[in-house]
């Protein structure tokens, strides 16, 4: 989901790629700051339009850490935000609760989305971190039937 | 607003209560305490001055002192100005939590009531949590006297919280002796305390929305080294704002402390070398040894324990003929700290001026060290001095029952 805006800096670098400095130039305090500039009322912006600095996990991928991943089926979806809410990396990406996808830059593969995803069948499943997106939803399952009582 | 209290010029106050009136006249945002003898009574009295409507702040009673710490952690990184007190086992407990500060370059203000270490269990005073503390990063002050734990408590403010240092800053003072001896004190008015530290100015603070930024990063092999050094720097620097502080001190009032005290140095042939209040006991000691027998002996303590200051300490014993060392805390497989550094600062001396250096461990546990003990010390010194080499034992234990402990000797050819 890269470039929900042009300026978006999500996941431009790889985690510890950043410029290493001297003892002289380190932050003091180890403080890291999020943005590179100040934005007023953080909290009422998107992330894509934040500056986040070089320093942010924002801005770093740790896609690679991944060896499966959650693939996502607009088909089946509901947007009832239940991914959203359970993610523990932020990395659903959804704008007025409508889900647009997943952010794979963020990502570690837990399955947690899946695992709290109510539709039959599930709007998100997992496969093999190298399986194609198309290749994946031509073999989703089809809705379950209740048994009977 | 916080109620003023009309002081007299002239209060007194054991070294407990001068450090909670420090803190008052602080105006501290957030203290989060444990309590632990024999620093309870500061926590207990700053709490009754929060109930009476003396401090604005917040006090936070916490479940241990690693919380305490934590607690203040937290506070100080929202933008507060911050303390706490604690001693000897509540100390140790907090270590962990005191490196997260001082890396976090977070100027908190810890009273440490120097109290052993267990085991075995001992409520008394030494200097074993003062020395647990000298690796933390932390400036560390030492009160030889109630007046001095006042006037260092508030200058520890004015110290770790300016922008060229904030750096944490304890201020020591002994277990009993100095904090729950009463004596008389010259106290600063509310205004003229208040108006001396200045209002806390917050660096990076957390509970700025506006520039969020995160505390307590991990940083591996690739960053944690360079952060370390550029604190360690800061703590090496720190000795200018520390000079600049005392003689803002004592312009207001007299009062003159320098990062090494020396006393009666000018012409002193032997020395000793100690923290505390064994400092105020081998001035008397001295001077006895002046009057009674012409000894040229002279006293000498770090106010500032660190950052140490080596280089006064060099110049000092240059031309000193012998210098004791003495350690309140045991070193346990080694020499005592006093002695290591003393050692570490002449070694950049030609060897001709150098004195020679012995180690005294004693006073563990609160074992009196009495003025004829530091007389019997010095005496001995000078016959060092007299022969032109160490006849004893280089490390010896002072005030111990049973047989002679000592070890390590010189090697003269």
């Amino acid at each position: 989901m890269k470039g929900v805006l042009a300026t978006d800096k999500r996941g431009v670098r790889e985690l510890g790629a950043e410029e290493l400095v001297g003892w002289d130039e380190v932050t003091h305090g180890v403080v890291l700051n999020s943005f590179d500039l100040e934005v007023e009322n953080p909290a009422f912006s998107r992330p894509e339009e934040r500056p986040y600095s070089d320093f942010n996990s924002y801005t770093a991928t740790v896609a690679s850490w991944r060896v499966i991943k959650p693939v996502y089926n607009r088909d089946i979806c509901i947007d009832c935000q239940n991914c959203w809410v359970w993610c523990p990396d932020t990395s659903i990406i959804s704008r007025d609760k409508q889900m647009l996808g997943i952010d794979y830059d963020h990502c570690k593969g837990c399955g947690v989305c899946v695992e709290v995803c109510p539709t039959n069948p599930k709007s998100l499943l997992m496969f093999g971190e190298a399986e194609d997106p198309e290749a994946a939803l031509a073999q989703w399952p089809e809705k379950k039937k209740k048994a009977k009582k | 607003m916080a109620e003023k209290m009309e002081l007299q010029e002239v209060e007194v106050w054991d070294g407990n209560y001068a450090a909670a009136q420090a803190l008052r006249q602080a105006q501290v945002d957030v203290v989060a305490a444990y309590p632990i003898t024999p620093s309870t009574p500061i926590v207990e009295t700053y709490g009754a001055f929060v109930a009476n409507g003396y401090i604005d702040g917040e006090y936070v009673m916490v479940e241990s002192e690693h919380a305490a710490m934590s607690g203040c952690v937290g506070a100080a990184a929202a933008g507060g100005r911050v303390a706490t007190a604690t001693s000897s086992q509540g100390f140790a407990l907090m270590v962990e939590v005191l490196y997260q500060a001082s890396g976090m370059r977070l100027p908190i203000v810890l009273t440490v009531v120097n109290r052993a270490l267990a085991s075995p269990l001992n409520v008394r005073g030494d200097h074993g949590d003062m020395y647990l503390g000298r690796d933390s990063g932390w400036i560390q002050l030492d009160a030889f006297n109630a007046q001095e734990a006042y006037d260092l408590t508030l200058m520890a403010f004015k110290i770790g919280e300016d922008i060229n240092v904030r750096l944490p800053v304890m201020v020591h003072q002994d277990g009993f002796v100095t904090s729950h001896t009463a004596q008389n004190i010259h106290p600063l008015s509310d205004d003229e305390a208040y108006a001396f530290i200045g209002d806390y100015k917050p660096v990076e603070e957390m509970l700025d929305f506006s520039k969020p930024v995160t505390y307590g990063a991990q940083t591996e092999e690739d960053w944690h080294y360079e952060h370390k050094a550029k604190q360690h720097r800061a703590l090496m620097d720190s000795t200018v704002v520390i000079d600049r502080v005392f003689e803002a001190f004592e312009k207001k009032t007299g009062r003159r402390y320098n990062r090494l005290e020396t006393y009666m140095m000018e012409d002193a042939e032997v020395a000793v070398l100690a923290l505390g209040s064994t400092v105020e006991t081998s001035i008397v000691a001295a001077k006895q040894l002046r009057e009674e027998e012409g000894l040229k002996v002279g006293v000498i303590a770090p106010r500032c324990f660190r950052p140490f200051p080596f280089e006064e300490l060099r110049e000092v014993l240059a031309g000193v003929k012998c210098v004791a060392a003495l350690d309140r805390s045991c070193p346990m497989g080694a020499m005592g700290t006093l002695y290591n550094e003393t050692c570490g600062a002449l070694a950049t001396i030609p060897a001709e001026q150098r004195p020679l250096v012995t180690n005294f461990i004693y006073g563990l546990g609160g074992r009196d060290f009495s003025v004829e003990e530091a007389k019997r010390i010095m005496r001995e010194q000078k016959g060092h001095a007299d022969v032109g080499h160490i006849t004893t034992h280089i490390q010896q234990f002072s005030g111990l029952r049973g047989p002679k402990l000592g070890f390590f000797e010189s090697k003269r050819s």
